[in-house]
């Protein structure tokens, strides 16, 4: 019982519901639909990439390059742009690299055996530096109308942008395939025991490259949403999501050394981020403090998980030395 | 029981860190707040003011904690006094593109009068300032525009012009009109350093026959290779009388290198620094006198724009003159810009009155 009440995902939840509440009651500003839009709006990108980050996590591996794709799709958007190409044909290509980054990513941790976090802290530099080599450092301005307008509009008659509906409809595909589908009991279990997964004949390496190339794709979309809802394409675009996402993914009660975690409570995580740091600025928090509750709130997210076993631990020799076990 | 009390306090403390950020440390700092570098000649209230107070005025600068907006932004604080309205400064702590429209939304949520921005990227900042706009907020823009129709007014801190001719005659005020003189700059295709050394010349050409430029020296903006420069051209040009260097780190490093061979006083030195960097070259004499705009004064004049469109006692049309306070009379001109106006000369009597 008590256990089950410390399971983080469940917490976060109940904190989001408190901030929402809490917000909504100290300033009146907060629960407007104009407010609500914005702050759903701001965490499109984050939320998007954090999808599959999730599963990467869970199966115990950690894509740091996603805001750098992020940043290279934005720069590749804006140049192809400028040279008169036509945004139809820009996104399906964008699309594109942003799969050979995912790609690149995957073949050098599973062909070659590298650890993720070492082979992605290099392609977030690597892939940042093509986009300052494919943009400068200007800005590209003045994209279509009726795409902008896809980016920032929102669903008519509420306060959810159009961005976030699709992460809602992208959101349920991924809790279905992570907790109702053998891909995701896969990837749990590649997560526990990579060997042991390896020889229940699970297809470790395959399925490994698949979310790097997924997560290079969702990373390049996101780009593409950044650059139309702000319509400024530039290289430095995202700088420093990476860690924004993975926050919002421990946050959400994912183990860092896989196998544990559930996509809600990861959704959960950053509607906590976006929301909290929605009301901390209404309230004129500066953004030093804002950093500081955000940071604070992490290292307790992974404290508790920890608690909570070492509670549990404590309880069971506490059964085992009891001599009469018949009224427990 | 200890299981339920860890609980318990894990509970409280994860909702205490949620809630005690709610009510937290504000950057708000309503009238009269800590003076920036603003001028101290005498600040009176606008004359002809019987004007609305309890304005709700914001600062969005490129980012909170750089010392030159710091200094801006109290500047404003400072000129809300004289309509005994609010000015407070929010902002990113980075300078990226897109972290400034979050603050927008905020401030268009809270409903501010008027939002003065510095922007960090013209077209990022739009969409959201179009918004504010469209409630009825107005938008004043300053030391860095955003894009001409997502905003009211811009500040403009210095034309070109403006401080091209003005350093000229700083120096040929020093010199006496006369003597050779060279230029240290930064790098050989910087488009302001070279817009600027163009109205240079040209003021020497018209106004200023018996002084002779013989070399503009190119220290790429880098400290070691500007004192280099500096010695070459003492060494190469036994005669020289006066360096301009229209660039901080310049004017620094050159201050340096005429100091460390023993020129001071012999050859006169000026350009564009800030007070702190050339303080003691200002006291020992190696320096008369050197501009920039007063950060402290465009805050000000922006506040004041800003305030007087909320007021509607301008509209923020091309022609249009209005006083802004201690400063005096400005004209909106074309492309709704307001000029600052002359930069600030420092020198040894003024100096100890600037901070930044």
């Amino acid at each position: 019982m008590v256990a089950r009440f410390l399971r983080w995902d469940i917490l976060v939840t109940a904190l989001l519901t408190v901030v929402f509440l809490g917000g909504a009651g100290l300033s009146p500003s907060f629960g407007n639909t104009g407010n609500l839009a914005f702050a759903l709006g701001d965490i499109s990108e984050i939320a998007l990439i954090a999808l599959p980050m999730t599963l990467l996590v869970v199966c115990g591996e950690v894509d740091l390059s996603v805001a750098s794709v992020l940043g290279l799709s934005s720069a590749l958007t804006g140049a192809l742009w400028d040279k008169g190409w036509a945004i139809e044909t820009i996104i399906p290509l964008v699309l594109v690299v942003g799969l050979v980054c995912g790609l690149v990513n995957g073949l050098l941790v599973t062909r070659l055996g590298l650890p993720s976090l070492a082979v992605t802290i290099g392609t977030m530099t690597l892939y940042r530096g093509l986009a300052y080599v494919v943009l400068g450092t200007g800005a590209i301005s003045e994209f279509p109308q009726q795409y902008t307008g896809l980016a920032t509009g929102t669903v008519p008659g509420t306060p959810i942008p159009y961005p976030i509906a699709l992460l809602a409809l992208l959101a349920i595909l991924t809790a279905v395939i992570l907790h109702a589908t053998g891909l995701g009991r896969s990837l749990f279990a590649i997560g526990a025991q990579e060997e042991a997964a390896f020889f229940a004949g699970i297809r470790v390496k395959r399925i490994k490259l698949l979310l790097f190339v997924v997560s290079g794709l969702v990373s390049a979309f996101a780009g593409i949403v950044f650059t139309l809802r702000y319509g400024s394409a530039r290289a430095d675009n995202g700088l420093g999501f990476e860690l924004t996402v993975i926050a919002a993914v421990l946050l959400g009660g994912v183990d860092f050394d896989g196998g544990k975690g559930t996509l809600g409570g990861v959704i959960a995580g950053v509607l906590l981020i976006g929301l909290l740091r929605n009301l901390l600025m209404l309230n004129d928090v500066t953004s030093e403090i804002q950093s500081i509750v955000t940071g604070l709130l992490l290292i307790v997210s992974v404290l508790t998980p920890r608690v909570a076993v070492m509670i549990r631990e404590v309880q069971g020799r506490r059964h085992n030395r009891d001599p009469v076990p018949a009224t427990s | 029981m200890t299981t339920r009390s860890l609980v318990t306090i894990a509970t409280a403390s994860v909702l205490a860190l949620g809630l005690t950020a709610c009510g937290g440390t504000t950057k708000k700092s309503d009238t009269g707040g800590a003076a920036g570098g603003s001028n101290t000649t005498g600040a009176s209230a606008n004359p002809n003011a019987k004007l609305k107070s309890g304005l709700k005025l914001a600062f969005l600068p490129k980012q909170i904690n750089n010392p030159y907006e710091t200094i801006v932004d109290n500047g404003g604080i400072v000129a809300a006094k004289d309509f005994s309205g609010a000015a407070k400064e929010v902002g990113p702590s980075d300078a990226s593109a897109s972290s400034q429209v979050s603050y927008i939304n905020t401030l268009i949520q809270q409903q501010q009068d008027a939002i003065l921005i510095s922007a960090n990227d013209p077209n990022a900042v739009c969409g959201p300032l179009k918004q504010a706009m469209a409630k009825g907020i107005k938008v004043v823009a300053y030391d860095s525009d955003a894009s001409k129709d997502c905003r009211n007014v811009f500040i403009n801190q210095a034309s070109s012009e403006e401080i091209g001719r003005s350093e000229v005659k700083v120096l040929s005020d020093q010199l006496g009109g006369k003597g050779d003189i060279a230029i240290l700059s930064a790098t050989a295709n910087a488009t302001n350093q070279n817009t600027w050394i163009g109205f240079m010349k040209d003021e020497l050409a018209t106004k200023y026959p018996n002084m002779k430029l013989v070399k503009i020296a190119y220290g790429n903006d880098d400290d070691q290779t500007s004192f280099n420069d500096t010695l070459a051209l003492l060494q190469q040009y036994p005669n020289l009388k006066g360096i301009i260097s229209p660039t901080t780190v310049g004017i620094a490093a050159a201050a340096r290198a005429i100091e460390s061979v023993h020129k001071g006083g012999q050859v006169a030195l000026t350009g564009l620094g800030t007070p702190n960097q050339l303080r003691q070259y200002v006291k020992d004499g190696t320096i008369k006198g050197f501009e920039l705009w007063d950060p402290g004064n465009l805050g000000y004049l922006a506040y004041y724009v800003a305030a007087l469109l909320v007021q509607g006692k301008i509209k923020g049309t091309v022609g249009e003159t209005f006083m802004a306070g201690k400063l005096g009379s400005y004209t909106i001109g074309a492309g709704n810009v307001v000029l600052l106006g002359p930069p600030t000369v420092f020198n040894a009597a003024n100096i100890d009155q600037f901070n930044f």
